[in-house]
Parts: C-alpha cells; sequence; structure tokens
C-alpha cells in the first residue's frame, strides 16, 4: 500500500526550520537541570522569557479536537466510568540492594486524569515500566481490569489496553509518521505472512481500517500533512505528539504518558494541556508523569507523589499543594532554619 | 534498460527521480516497458552483446550464478534490510538447501527434481528456525558471531561427515525435467553486426550438461516469484513489524509487536530463500562439496547486500550483481579480483556509505537533511 498510494507530499521546508531536534532537545534538557539544580516546582511562569530561536507560538501544531479518535473495540471488560481500572497492590521492585519500588500501592480510576510525581529518581518510570511489563516486581503486583497482570509480555500488555510514551523519544525514526501509527493500529491486527501474500480479504480490511484509524489520529494531531514525513524529520514537539498518537493507536484503556512536556515551551505545555484533556474527553484514562507542576496540577484529577521508591502523598491537586511531606520533598526541609 | 526508455523522459524532466518518471508514464507504455524489460533479461544471454558478455566463460553460466546471488541477495535483504538481524552465517542456509538436493536426489536417495526442491525449501527454512529460536534472543554484534559460527558448523559438519560425502561432496546430482518447447536462436556478432544464428540455440526448459542458459531462465523465474513475495509480504503488517523491530525493538514490543516471533519469521523465510538458491545451485553444479560453502561466500553475501543498500530490493539486486558479475567480467585481471574488490568497496563506504541503491527512506531523509541544512545556513547568516 505505501508504494502504490503514495500521495503527493506538501513541500514541509518552512515549518521544520527553527525548532529542529538538536537545538530543541539541547534547550530544554538545559531548563529541566536548571529546574532540578534549585529543587523546586516550575511554577514560575515564563511566558515572557527566553524566545530561542524563533517566535514560539509558531511551532506549536494545532490539533483538531473535533476528530473522533475514540478507541477501538479491542476485546476488553468495559469498566464503568469512575471504576478501578488499574491497581498496583504493593509493588517492590529491587534492583540488587537497590529499592526501586518499595511497597508502592495506588489505583487509577477509568475516564480520570493521574497525576504521578516526585523528584528525580523517585521512581516514576520504573513505576511505568513495571506496568507494562519491562520489569518483574520483586513482591506485589498490579491488577489490571480486576485481574492481575502476571507475567504477561510487553506486546501481550499492550494488546490488553495499557500504552504508553517514551520519557526520550523512541520514535521508529526511519518509518514515516504514517507507518509509525499504523505499527500502533496492528497491535490488534493479525494478518500474518499468508494473508499478505495472497491479499487475503483480511489482509485488505485490516489494512483500509489501519489506514482511516492512523489518519484518524494524525489529522487529530494536526499531522496529517506531515503522514510521510520520515519521523526522525519532524519538529521536536511533533515527534512528541507523534508518540501519542502511536500510544493512542494501540486503542488503549490506560494511556499512560511519560513527561510529555519535556523540552516545551510555555505556549506549548498549554496546548499539551489542552490535548490531554481533549484526549481523556474522547475516553481515555490517562496516567502521567510530568515534572511541570503548573501542568500537572492544571490537568490532573488526582495526583501520586513518589520520593525514593515510596508513596508519599495521594489526594487532589489542591491537597498535594498544601501536604507537607511534598513540599518538603520538592523544597528540602531545613531544620536549623524554622522561619 | 534505461539506456534506451529513460533518454527521452530524462530530457525533459532531469529534476524528476527515475522511479517518478517512470511512475508518471501512462498505464499502457508502463507495462510495454516491464514487458520489453522482461524479454530482454529472458534474452540476454543468447545476444552475446559486445563488452557485457564474457569472454573467457560461459555467458549463460555466469549469468545462472548471478541470478542465484541475486536470490540469496533478496533473501538476505528480509534478514538484515527488513528486519536488521545481521546474519553471518547465511551460507550455512545455501549448503542446507543444496545438501538437501544433493543427498536426497542423488546420494541416498533418487527422488524427483520436483519434489526435492520444496523439501529443500523447508529443511532450510526449518534450519532457520532451530538456529533462530535460540539465538534470537541476542542483539547486534552477538547475533553477528552466533550465525558466523553457525555457517562454519554447517561447513565443517559436511567436511566430516562420511553420510554427506565428506570433502570429496556429492556428485551426479540430477537435472531437473524438461519440456522441450522451442529453440531460441542467438545472435552473432563476429561480422560487426548483429546477425541471427539460427545454429547456436537454446532449447526453452531442457536442461542439459552443455547449456546453462535455461538453468538462467529457471532462476529468472524463481527470482520474479520471490521478488513477488517479497513486495507483498513487505508491504503488509508484516513488513512494517519488521522495520519497527529494526529501528526500535524495545519500543516495537511496547507497542504490540511480537518482535520475537517476527525476528524468528525473518529468519526463517530468508533461510528458505537462501535454501532455495543452494538447491538451484546444486541442480546446475550437478557436483557439491564443502569447498563450495566457504565462509567467502557469506561475506560476499553479505557484500551484495550491503553495496547495493539494505534495505532496498532493487539496490541489493544491484549489489547482487555488482559482486557477482564483475569478477567473471574481468577475469583477465584474476590475480586482482580481491584486491580491486577490496578497494571498490572502500570506495563506496566513502561516497555511498548507504549502497548503491540506498532505500526509499535514506534517499527521502537525506533530502530533508539538506533542506534543513539550506535554511540553518541561511538564517544563520540572517
Amino acid at each position: 500500500m505505501p508504494e502504490s498510494t503514495e500521495p503527493n507530499r506538501p513541500d514541509t521546508s518552512a515549518e521544520s526550520t527553527a525548532q529542529t531536534t538538536p537545538e530543541a532537545t539541547a534547550e530544554p534538557t538545559a531548563a529541566a537541570a536548571a529546574d532540578d539544580a534549585t529543587t523546586r516546582p516550575a511554577v514560575t511562569p515564563t511566558t515572557d522569557a527566553t524566545a530561542p530561536l524563533a517566535d514560539p507560538a509558531d511551532e506549536v501544531t494545532e490539533i483538531n479536537p473535533d476528530v473522533d479518535i475514540t478507541p477501538d473495540d479491542i476485546g476488553v471488560p468495559e469498566v464503568a466510568e469512575g471504576e478501578r481500572l488499574l491497581e498496583v497492590d504493593d509493588v517492590t521492585l529491587r534492583f540488587g540492594g537497590v529499592v526501586a519500588l518499595n511497597e508502592v500501592s495506588f489505583h487509577i480510576n477509568k475516564g480520570e486524569i493521574l497525576g504521578l510525581i516526585g523528584p528525580n529518581g523517585a521512581g516514576k518510570t520504573t513505576c511505568f515500566n513495571v506496568m507494562t511489563g519491562v520489569y518483574q516486581p520483586t513482591s506485589g503486583g498490579i491488577r489490571y481490569l480486576g485481574k492481575p497482570l502476571g507475567k504477561r509480555k510487553k506486546f501481550q500488555i499492550t494488546k490488553l489496553g495499557i500504552a504508553r510514551t517514551f520519557q526520550n523519544i523512541r520514535l521508529f525514526a526511519n518509518m514515516t509518521a504514517l507507518e509509525n501509527v499504523l505499527v500502533g493500529v496492528d497491535a490488534h491486527h493479525s494478518t500474518g505472512i499468508g494473508a499478505a501474500m495472497f491479499r487475503l480479504p483480511k489482509h485488505r480490511r485490516e489494512e483500509a481500517q489501519g489506514y482511516a484509524r492512523a489518519m484518524e489520529l494524525l489529522t487529530f494531531m494536526g499531522l496529517d500533512g506531515k503522514a510521510d514525513e520520515l519521523a526522525r524529520n519532524l519538529p521536536y514537539g511533533d515527534q512528541r505528539r507523534l508518540e501519542i498518537a502511536r500510544a493512542l493507536a494501540t486503542s488503549p484503556q490506560l494511556l499512560c504518558l511519560d513527561e510529555p512536556a519535556a523540552g516545551f515551551n510555555p505556549a506549548e505545555k498549554a496546548k499539551l494541556m489542552e490535548l490531554i484533556r481533549t484526549i481523556r474527553d474522547q475516553g481515555y484514562t490517562v496516567l502521567l508523569i510530568e515534572h511541570d507542576m503548573k501542568l500537572v496540577m492544571g490537568v490532573t484529577d488526582r495526583i501520586v507523589v513518589l520520593e525514593f521508591g515510596r508513596k508519599i502523598a495521594e489526594g487532589s491537586p489542591a491537597e498535594i499543594r498544601d501536604n507537607p511531606a511534598v513540599i518538603a520533598a520538592y523544597l528540602g526541609v531545613d531544620e536549623e532554619d524554622a522561619s | 534498460m534505461s539506456t534506451s526508455t529513460g533518454t527521452a523522459a530524462s530530457t525533459k524532466q532531469r529534476r524528476l527521480g527515475f522511479k517518478e518518471r517512470v511512475n508518471n508514464l501512462p498505464r499502457a507504455v508502463k507495462i510495454l516497458l516491464w514487458v520489453v524489460f522482461a524479454v530482454f533479461l529472458f534474452m540476454l544471454p543468447l545476444l552475446n552483446i559486445p563488452f557485457i558478455t564474457t569472454e573467457g566463460s560461459d555467458f549463460g553460466g555466469v549469468l545462472f550464478t548471478v541470478a542465484t546471488y541475486v536470490l540469496v541477495a533478496l533473501g538476505l535483504n528480509i534478514v538484515v534490510g527488513y528486519a536488521g538481524l545481521l546474519d553471518l552465517g547465511y551460507v550455512g542456509f545455501y549448503a542446507i538447501g543444496a545438501y538437501t538436493v544433493g543427498v536426497l536426489s542423488a546420494e541416498h536417495a533418487k527422488l524427483s527434481w520436483v519434489v526435492v526442491v520444496p523439501i529443500a525449501i523447508v529443511v532450510a527454512m526449518v534450519s532457520g528456525v532451530v538456529l533462530g529460536a535460540p539465538t534470537l534472543r541476542v542483539r547486534g554484534d552477538y547475533l553477528a558471531i552466533v550465525t558466523l559460527g553457525f555457517g562454519e558448523i554447517v561447513r565443517l559438519t559436511l567436511v566430516n561427515s562420511e553420510w554427506l560425502g565428506a570433502s570429496r561432496g556429492i556428485s551426479d546430482i540430477p537435472k531437473p525435467p524438461g519440456v522441450e518447447l522451442f529453440e531460441v536462436p542467438s545472435i552473432d556478432w563476429s561480422s560487426g553486426a548483429p546477425v541471427v544464428d539460427l545454429d547456436t540455440t537454446s532449447t526453452f526448459l531442457k536442461f542439459g550438461i552443455t547449456d546453462f542458459v535455461p538453468y538462467y531462465w529457471l532462476a529468472l523465474g524463481v527470482i520474479a516469484l520471490v521478488l513477488l513475495f517479497d513486495i507483498l509480504v513487505k508491504s503488509s503488517r508484516v513488513g512494517r513489524a519488521w522495520e519497527a523491530t529494526r529501528e526500535d525493538e524495545d519500543a516495537a514490543e511496547l507497542m504490540g509487536v511480537p518482535t520475537f516471533r517476527f525476528k524468528l519469521l525473518a529468519f526463517a523465510l530468508g533461510a528458505a530463500i537462501g535454501g532455495l538458491s543452494g538447491a538451484l545451485f546444486a541442480t546446475k553444479a550437478g557436483f557439491i562439496n564443502p569447498q563450495s560453502f566457504e565462509l567467502l561466500l557469506s561475506i560476499l553475501f553479505i557484500a551484495a547486500v550491503v553495496v547495493g543498500g539494505a534495505g532496498n530490493r532493487w539496490g541489493v539486486i544491484v549489489g547482487a550483481i555488482v559482486v557477482a558479475y564483475f569478477p567473471e567480467r574481468f577475469r583477465e585481471f584474476a590475480d586482482f579480483r580481491v584486491l580491486v574488490f577490496g578497494l571498490a568497496l572502500m570506495l563506496l563506504a566513502i561516497f555511498r556509505p548507504q549502497g548503491l541503491l540506498p532505500p526509499r527512506r535514506t534517499v527521502r531523509a537525506k533530502r530533508a537533511d539538506a533542506r534543513q541544512a539550506v535554511l540553518e545556513e541561511g538564517e544563520a547568516s540572517a
């Protein structure tokens, strides 16, 4: 299909200029490092500051929130809104002597946006890795849709409806944007060598369905004009969005976003908040790891805070903001200076 | 192919790529071009075109060898180019295909060629699965080393097994059953101009011992089938899964691709095509021994894929032709063959690191990179 129906690629010379991957990544990591150095939630809005190469507003790809991207039926039991979708039960994970996660328990309700925050090294991404089958917990376990995940393989967990993005973008760099998303849609397809070889109806049906869904997702993300661009040639922000589109393509019950705003400027972050809300409204449950407090506070329904692999707080954004343990974790406590 | 068909169009639209230019032609013209091209390939060994035709050795035989390399390259391209698994022991599958034919049709049984070749494909495929199932859990360089070992193990087993003929090999492998449909005349250039020579002919599908042209035709047909298979499978879920695995195995797995299964599939299909190629080789040669399956052959196979451009089926075909044909054409310099070959590889690595015909993605990415570089330059100066 890709060979025959290659549409005319639009000339995207203009928009791929200023914020190319190298500068874009270099700039944000510096910003993140600055945040970490002061170990302080990035609540200071930097609207006026440091416009790097070009006007940042130009870079933000507009999404099309009206496009219907509701998840396909992937054959898992339906969970009612507000019921528990996934439960993390006393999960402990040790690497030798290091305790990466220490009896962490929390749950995610269907239809909510749950924030998972904590200082660097708190075990947030490790938690994602346990949930998506990258690591097996040393003790405890994950219950999904009321059943333990057990020793399922990564791709099987994805098929059950848990999808994720990565802290460092991990797209299929030498495949086009469309192909990237198609791989995600393919998670629920079963065309094998025989069906492909003889172009059986199953192959045609699945290709057509996959293409339609992939284009919907790209349109939703505002990337439909770049469907034929190689993933690695997309601007940084578009790569982030494409990663989310690829994860959404697997029609997940639970979408896990690992620092989706890393390297975004304030304008882009605002767009991202809107995007995450829209995704939730379209029928997804979102688990969000994020450093940017403003974003987390603004978009989540509930927040779980980790520190040194331990859960130290859980509650609504307002509760978390006033929680002494959280403030201590982020600001550090200074016992002598008790003013 | 391009000399006669391409020039007319190229003057007008120089900036379009070859593929786009061909795609822009009307459908009827395209079909006609393919037919002309197919007939040209079919007739190639009999046209005796000066300069192209090898002087020292039988051109039909050379073309057959080239065809087996093309077949091998297509198979290896699935493993190396699509799935990104570096297989340095591919000659093992080639040998297994050839020896299956030898054992079942000459050494220990007298089965017909028609039966033996499918068995050879299956045996090679099974051996691919047997090798792949334990080893595909290791990645990258480790896989390369394990497969390198496999190739040598196969060869040493052949050398040391009396049952497989040890170092004397297997001889008197029977020819495939032929049908004598029609005779194809050749062209004689000895007078300076092409003259149809009705005395020197090849019989369509009579597999003899002196005329190798029918074997070339057989290989050509097999290549066409394998190519079709390649195109159909690559442009499907299977092809995408391979590419995703090659790009980022962990990410692919987390996007629902059962990577191990697809890697094993690529390995098995590659092995099957390698086995098929080996079976054809054994059929034509009529005699095989372990020396036909040295490690060097594995390296040449990999070279064909890399020289042509791993991941592009047309590229690896060109690569196979380069690797197999040029040493035969320039036999006069036989003593310097390896030297010239090494030099050519170095030049290629410097000037075309992605191969002669890099895959579409590389070409496209390069274009975009260049565009970006220009824009960045403009910005810096502004």
